[in-house]
């Protein structure tokens, strides 16, 4: 990586032709990249790539509360934990929590509350846990959105996903999910997560300053990438049970009785599952 | 497996499932006349009802199913029980086959004991009590416990347990599939390996169309020392 610390504080952030120093313009996103299922041990999981962001999610639960005298009685805590891998970080962070992580970890779940269906499950705890393996700012909505594929991996009802990006000011600017230069540069970044039925805020922060305008722009551009960024959790959780899918139709299945060779099943009828028929044994 | 019937597609959760007319079933919730998913699950319709049948999730329990449960704790007048749930399920001493004496129930079963027994009655917060007063209930010996995803339970079962008993017909194997998924399997060795092998299978395959075909396929090979 770049030692970034020694990048000139003059450095023009946004040229006059509107591009940024990695070429993308005030309201493109970085490229993203979204992969469900990718833990054997949790209940659910997802891996998101968001730019230069490396985030591992993790979901587990519902279980049992732990202490007990945590456990709500009418219904289920979401609790989240957000660290950053020590090797995350140009500097090598020291390793365990820290104020930072703690919000982070205590907006996330709090944000994850407004959507989980806790009455379903009294006295149990949903526990969340997002790993930042490489920091290239935004990791708070990488994790979230990342966490929120997580959660419906892992089967917990949800009223919907929470999509997550982030915008700011650079160069005199308003942009869209700024990068580590433009955030530490930058004048100001202001991360929020939409439910993007309803267009519920769940979380907003702001570092920096932004006027009443500029912040309307901001939002603005944040809720129209979150629209993107949906598309792309819908099509990791669909890609997740469509591959098992390929997979049987791909593997040479014996010619057994009742399934001719070359039998053109479409893909839908694959889905034709034997739903009713859940008796005893 | 029947194909008739509107078909069916994955939905995520907050995916709009159904409009006016239909009524939401499980899986789902209703929110200013539009019904929406509230899991990950496969659409099913029927009768007006819609519900969404989940893929993935920790198992509930619901009274009168049968489980696969492991004795974790003691208490003077209970057992308490791993059902595989996010919720402890005491087991008490009235509701076993036996005639307990107060503070006696070490003799009867122990921690680390595996037994089959019925979720007798889940109140509003949640809480289980199950018991043993059925005539299959009963402590296991001997045998093989399986653990599978409690969603995919259904499948391993198949309508009117048909596949249940074609694993059964062709591994010589006594099967017990508790709805919390687990499995306890009853037979010579190599035939509870072939009867693991074949649950697998349908595990894994759970969304694929002919799965009795597959297993029958699968398990008559195996026969044939394949």
């Amino acid at each position: 990586m770049e030692d970034v610390e020694h990048i000139p504080k003059k450095v023009k952030l946004i040229d006059e032709k509107g591009v940024r120093l990695d070429g993308r313009r005030f309201d493109e996103l970085r490229p993203i990249r979204i992969e469900a299922g990718v833990l054997g041990r949790a209940d659910g999981s997802a891996y998101i790539e968001w730019g230069g962001n490396k985030v591992l999610a993790a979901v587990y639960g519902p279980r049992e509360a732990h202490p007990r005298h945590l456990q709500d009685p009418a219904r289920a805590l979401v609790q989240c934990r957000y660290n950053m891998a020590p090797f995350s970080v140009s500097d090598r962070k020291r390793p365990g929590p820290d104020r930072r992580s703690v919000e982070i970890s205590k907006i996330i779940s709090e944000a994850f509350s407004a959507v989980v269906i806790k009455e379903q499950f009294p006295r149990t705890s949903v526990d969340i846990f997002i790993e930042v393996l490489q920091a290239d700012a935004g990791t708070r909505c990488a994790g979230l959105t990342a966490a929120s594929v997580a959660l419906a991996d892992a089967g917990v009802p949800m009223k919907d996903l929470v999509t997550s990006c982030a915008s700011g000011k650079i160069g005199g600017v308003v942009a869209l999910d700024l990068n580590k230069d433009e955030d530490n540069f930058g004048e100001a970044d202001c991360p929020m997560a939409v439910v993007p039925r309803t267009g519920d805020l769940v979380l907003l922060q702001m570092d920096g300053h932004l006027t009443y305008a500029e912040f309307q722009k901001a939002m603005g551009l944040s809720l129209d990438a979150t629209r993107k960024i949906y598309e792309m959790q819908r099509d990791a959780l669909q890609r997740r049970y469509s591959t098992t899918l390929e997979e049987i139709l791909k593997e040479p299945v014996a010619p057994a009785q009742g399934r001719p060779e070359g039998s053109t099943d479409s893909i839908d009828s694959e889905f034709d599952m034997d739903l009713g028929g859940a008796g005893g044994p | 497996m029947d194909s008739s019937g509107p078909t069916r597609q994955i939905v995520i959760p907050g995916e709009s499932v159904g409009g006016r007319g239909l009524k939401p079933g499980p899986g789902t919730f209703s929110d200013g006349g539009q019904i929406y998913a509230a899991h990950l699950g496969v659409v099913d319709e029927r009768d007006g009802l819609v519900s969404v049948v989940p893929l993935a999730g920790r198992y509930i329990p619901q009274p009168g199913d049968a489980v696969v449960g492991e004795i974790v704790d003691l208490g003077a007048s209970h057992w308490l029980v791993d059902i595989n749930s996010p919720y402890p399920a005491p087991l008490h001493a009235t509701e076993s086959p036996w005639h307990v004496e107060f503070g006696d129930t070490r003799r009867y079963l122990n921690v680390g004991d595996v037994l089959l027994c019925h979720v007798l009655s889940v109140d509003e917060a949640n809480r289980v009590q199950l018991t043993m007063q059925d005539r299959e209930a009963r402590r296991v010996q001997g045998g093989q416990l399986l653990e599978i995803e409690p969603m995919k339970v259904p499948r391993v079962i198949g309508r009117q347990g048909s596949m249940i008993s074609l694993i059964k017909e062709g591994t010589r194997c006594g099967v017990y599939v508790g709805q919390n998924g687990r499995i306890w399997l009853d037979g010579r060795d190599e035939d509870i390996a072939l009867a693991v092998r074949a649950i697998k299978l349908v595990e894994q395959r759970a969304q694929a169309v002919g799965l009795t075909e597959l297993v029958k396929d699968f398990l008559s090979r195996a026969r044939r020392g394949g």
